[in-house]
């Protein structure tokens, strides 16, 4: 009943009205207490006034819709007040102001109603997003709107979803002939909700079939068949993508301890920390933009990049310098320091920046993400990490086996005493070393920053994924990292998709345990004469 | 410019030092020691330190207007760090080791149910100020937060209701500990006597610190298409939810779709969240920050006004939420109590608190009950706006009281609705 009114309103939209005010009786019961009366109103609103409804109930949605007294007003930036009814500034601004506060069922409403507004916009962009809208909560009594919207639009991707929407409209339509076209349209969709819109029509209710035309039944048998499968096929993908994402995550938490553990043999018990220190530069970078450079915030993440990379290089380089360098060859005891180095660091950031988190804002352009398919959506931040996590590795890569230090650091570790023979300063190849693989941790922490909780602590959540990767992969083994890596993500995301976090969890470590039983020298072994010793 | 603020920490800890010895022979004669027991560190840290603040406050308020019988209150504060079996440590400490006189702390059931043995072996006195799953009532303990048909049930009966967006199948999603398996048990009772099958319930659990929700936000959107208007009840806790709502936000469930109402989330932990995404989303607390009257304006301003004083990080932003709200109302009505009972004593304490009454700032005059050691508490449920704060949408129209056996588990008819007294 009440959508009926509202389509009435809309058909009316092609009449231009002149830019006269709205009656203040049509505003005043979008304030009432009641959802009911308040729906009521905005339909009723959409019906009087089609064209100055809009900026209405776009104030509405957004909560700066206000009543002062009696009048209804609409709040604007930088504390200017303007007459709803009117659109008139208000100097002084009236006294006494109470924002309209909106449930969701009220927005809901509001949502359609600004959509089916917004189908007749001149602006392509706002009409696709409302041809999507329109798609969400399609009702049989839409068809005449929706009729309307269809003989004016051009746009062959906006017709598209229209059609979609017409087709589950007519659903209902007596002609078995305009269901039958309906249902072969709906086969075209990928959305999980048509599927259950089809599924009733080849059911049986008691001895009758819902749907009495039997090529109505087989075409729904049909169009369900080829839904399914496309949405078979996002849910693969989504997996299949949020294993990469948990891959790419491990690799960039284990790629800087591959080389401190893995190329250099130091068994770093404070490489959460080294974390850490990257993911406390990019909350440093967060505040000195807001404080300083408050229009470019959102690029503080770039900065936080070299950063990140030289504060943690930084703390790695000391930690060598003083500690490590003394202790080499002497596994236990190195892994006793560098644990107390870990203890030393969480407490210096609790001293510094207080024991809870802290809060890193992801920056606008890694929020939201890309729409696939209806059911499979791939978030910003999670692409730009994956991405990240790429190019983190090239350079390691390249650094590594493109650049003089790669190749010292390559030297002194297949051979120490021959490297130190051919004049290669292997004490300060270990310290150079020691500072990239920190540095690299601190370009993880960076990225972590971005998806996880910034605090004293959040090192401790990731040196037993570390290890595990590290060790996986086979120590030594950049390569190796990389596959444990992405080979844990798409197992771990794969198996809770069964079993749920918690167990996935238990079954991943118990996995592990076994194949380093079997296989202790991971995935892929270092081959050669010098690894025994 | 860290390295002075490191220097200040360093000679005001140092002054205090000196200040303490100075004073320790006439103070320890005439205060009465309060015992703190949040964890200021770990993965409740989020949650808990603003709950060690506001006993602070509250201290600092009671001894700038004479203290209790005479005497002034001295905090004691302990670190247990999130880590369970270090509660009942720290409790023990402050309980044959410190001497306090009563003891506010704990947020997870866990931790609670690891100082149980201890304060009822020393006689201690705990006041706990978070919402629980119920199942308990003990004598040593007030409950100052809510119990499930305080909180968890009206939340569920709201989804259901039309303003609700009649919510035919639920998500049940938690961490994984008592709190939400007996929540979830509650509610799925609950469920059942409402007609949801069996099928249209889905529980999922996730440990604690737990960060990657992307499985699980795939898995509810994948539930939710399956029909029927669905809607998650959310009994995660600690800073799981900051990238539990980072990753709803991005992957664009909105509350119009499927709304997800928190057991856990206020005011404090959307501090850290981008709200914008979140609009629309739901929370069930028996006090919200955005209430408008007078008692609440106060409790409020002397909080920012404590926030500024004690330099807390983001203190021009500082916010109160609903525990922080029992847990002030706690130590306010043990003031009373002892002032009551004329004296520290805990069996005559836990004598007096019996009907106390305190004008609290949800806007309503709160009682402890005379038998089962909880709050009539009133209950209200509010959306989250744009700048973190909730819009109440509805509310009972005064306290209810609370039902610590909840009726919806068998065999809880025959238990007592009062604790067995030592």
């Amino acid at each position: 009943m009440h959508k009926l009114r509202l389509l009435l309103g809309i058909c009316l939209l092609g009449i231009s009205c002149a830019q006269a005010a709205i009656d203040p009786g049509l505003l005043r019961p979008l304030a009432a207490d009641d959802s009911d009366t308040r729906i009521a109103a905005i339909l009723a609103l959409v019906e009087a006034a089609p064209e100055e409804a809009q900026p209405v109930l776009q104030a509405m949605a957004g909560d700066s819709l206000a009543v002062a007294g009696e009048r209804v007003v609409v709040l604007g930036a930088g504390g200017r007040v303007f007459d709803a009814a009117s659109n008139r500034e208000l100097t002084p601004p009236p006294a006494g102001i109470e924002t309209i506060g909106i449930n969701n069922r009220v927005r809901r409403e509001l949502a359609s109603a600004l959509a089916a507004l917004r189908l007749f916009s001149a602006e392509r962009e706002v009409r696709w997003q409302a041809a999507q809208e329109v798609n969400q909560n399609v009702d049989a009594k839409m068809l005449p709107l929706l009729d309307r919207a269809l003989a004016a639009e051009k746009d062959p991707k906006i017709r598209a979803r229209l059609q979609l929407a017409h087709a589950q409209a007519s659903l209902g339509s007596t002609d078995a002939a305009v269901r039958l076209a309906a249902v072969k349209t709906l086969g075209e969709s990928s959305d999980p909700r048509v599927r259950q819109l089809l599924l009733p029509l080849t059911e049986k209710q008691g001895d009758t079939w819902v749907e009495a035309d039997s090529a109505v039944r087989a075409a729904a048998g049909t169009s369900i068949r080829s839904i399914e499968q496309r949405l078979a096929w996002a849910d693969n993908l989504g997996r299949a993508f949020t294993g990469l994402s948990l891959g790419s995550i491990l690799l960039l938490a284990a790629l800087g301890l591959a080389i401190t553990y893995g190329v250099m043999g130091v068994i770093n018990m404070a490489h959460g920390e080294l974390l850490m220190v990257g993911a406390y530069s990019a909350w440093a970078m967060q505040s000195v933009f807001r404080a300083h450079l408050p229009g470019a915030l959102d690029w503080y993440l770039l900065a936080a990049i070299p950063v990140g990379f030289l504060s943690a290089a930084l703390v790695g380089v000391l930690m060598e310098r003083i500690v490590i360098r003394h202790l080499y060859g002497r596994p236990l005891e190195t892994l006793l320091a560098t644990w107390g180095i870990s203890l030393f660091l969480m407490q210096v950031a609790r001293t510094l920046f207080g024991a809870q988190n802290v809060e890193v804002a992801n920056p606008s352009w890694m929020a939201g993400g890309i729409e696939l398919l209806p059911n499979l959506m791939l978030p910003w931040n999670r692409i730009i990490i994956v991405a990240f996590s790429i190019a983190v590795l090239v350079a390691m890569w390249a650094i590594l086996n493109l650049s003089r230090l790669g190749m010292f650091v390559r030297a002194v570790t297949q051979n120490r005493p021959m490297a130190g023979c051919v004049g290669v300063p292997t004490g300060r190849v270990d310290t150079l070393a020691f500072g990239l693989g920190a540095g690299i941790a601190g370009l993880g922490g960076v990225a972590l920053s971005q998806i996880a909780n910034v605090g004293p602590d959040m090192g401790q959540g990731y040196i037993v994924d570390s290890f595990m990767v590290v060790v996986l992969g086979g120590v030594g083994q950049l390569a190796g990292a990389v596959w444990a890596a992405l080979g844990l993500g798409v197992f771990t995301k794969f198996l809770e998709g069964w079993t749920g976090a918690v167990v996935a969890k238990i079954v991943v470590l118990v996995l592990i345990i076994v194949f380093i039983q079997k296989r202790p020298q991971g995935l892929f072994a270092l081959k050669g004469r010098f690894v025994e010793s | 410019m860290v390295r002075r603020n490191f220097m200040k920490t360093i000679s005001a800890v140092a002054v205090t030092a000196a200040f303490g010895l100075n004073s320790f022979a006439a103070l320890a004669a005439e205060t009465i020691k309060v015992g703190v027991l949040h964890s200021l560190s770990g993965t409740m840290a989020i949650s808990e330190t603003a709950l060690k603040e506001t006993v602070l406050m509250a201290i600092d308020e009671i001894n700038s207007k004479g203290g209790v019988l005479g005497r002034k209150l001295e905090p004691v504060v302990v670190d247990p760090a999130s880590n369970w079996p270090l509660f009942a440590e720290k409790a023990r400490q402050l309980l044959s080791k410190d001497k306090v006189a009563v003891v506010f702390g704990c947020w997870t059931s866990v931790s609670r149910k690891s100082v149980l043995p201890v304060f009822k072996e020393l006689n201690g006195l705990l006041f706990y100020p978070v919402q629980y799953e119920g199942e308990e009532l003990e004598y040593n303990v007030f409950y100052t937060g809510a119990a499930p048909n305080q909180q968890a049930i009206p939340a569920v009966e709201y989804l259901m209701s039309k303003d609700g967006g009649e919510a035919k199948r639920f998500v049940l999603l938690g961490t994984d500990y008592v709190y939400p398996r007996t929540t979830n048990k509650i509610l799925r009772a609950f469920l059942k006597s409402k007609g949801v099958a069996d099928a249209d319930i889905m529980e999922e659990y996730t440990p604690f610190g737990h960060s990657d929700y992307q499985t699980i936000i795939a898995k509810i959107k994948k539930f939710s298409s399956e029909g029927k208007k669905t809607a998650v009840v959310s009994t995660i806790n600690g800073d799981s939810n900051v990238p539990f709502y980072k990753e709803l936000g991005n992957a664009g469930i909105k509350a119009t779709d499927v709304p997800v109402v928190a057991f856990s989330v206020g005011e404090e932990e959307l501090r850290g969240v981008d709200t914008k995404p979140l609009v629309g989303h739901l929370a069930s607390w028996n006090y919200f920050m955005s209430l408008k009257n007078p008692q609440n304006e106060k409790f409020t301003k002397a909080y920012r006004a404590w926030a500024v004083k004690q330099k807390l990080p983001n203190a021009d932003k500082a916010v109160t939420n609903d525990p922080m709200e029992a847990t002030y109302i706690g130590i306010n009505m043990w003031k009373q109590a002892v002032e009551k009972a004329k004296s520290t004593d805990v069996d005559k304490v836990i004598a007096a608190m019996a009907g106390q009454s305190f004008k609290a700032p949800s806007g309503f005059t709160i009682k402890m009950d005379e038998r089962n050691h909880h709050l009539h508490k009133p209950v209200f449920i509010g959306e989250i706006k744009a700048d973190g704060q909730f819009n109440v949408v509805w509310r009972t129209p005064g306290p209810v009281r609370a039902q610590p056996w909840s009726p919806f588990i068998p065999g809880n008819e025959q238990r007592k609705d009062q604790p067995e007294g030592r």
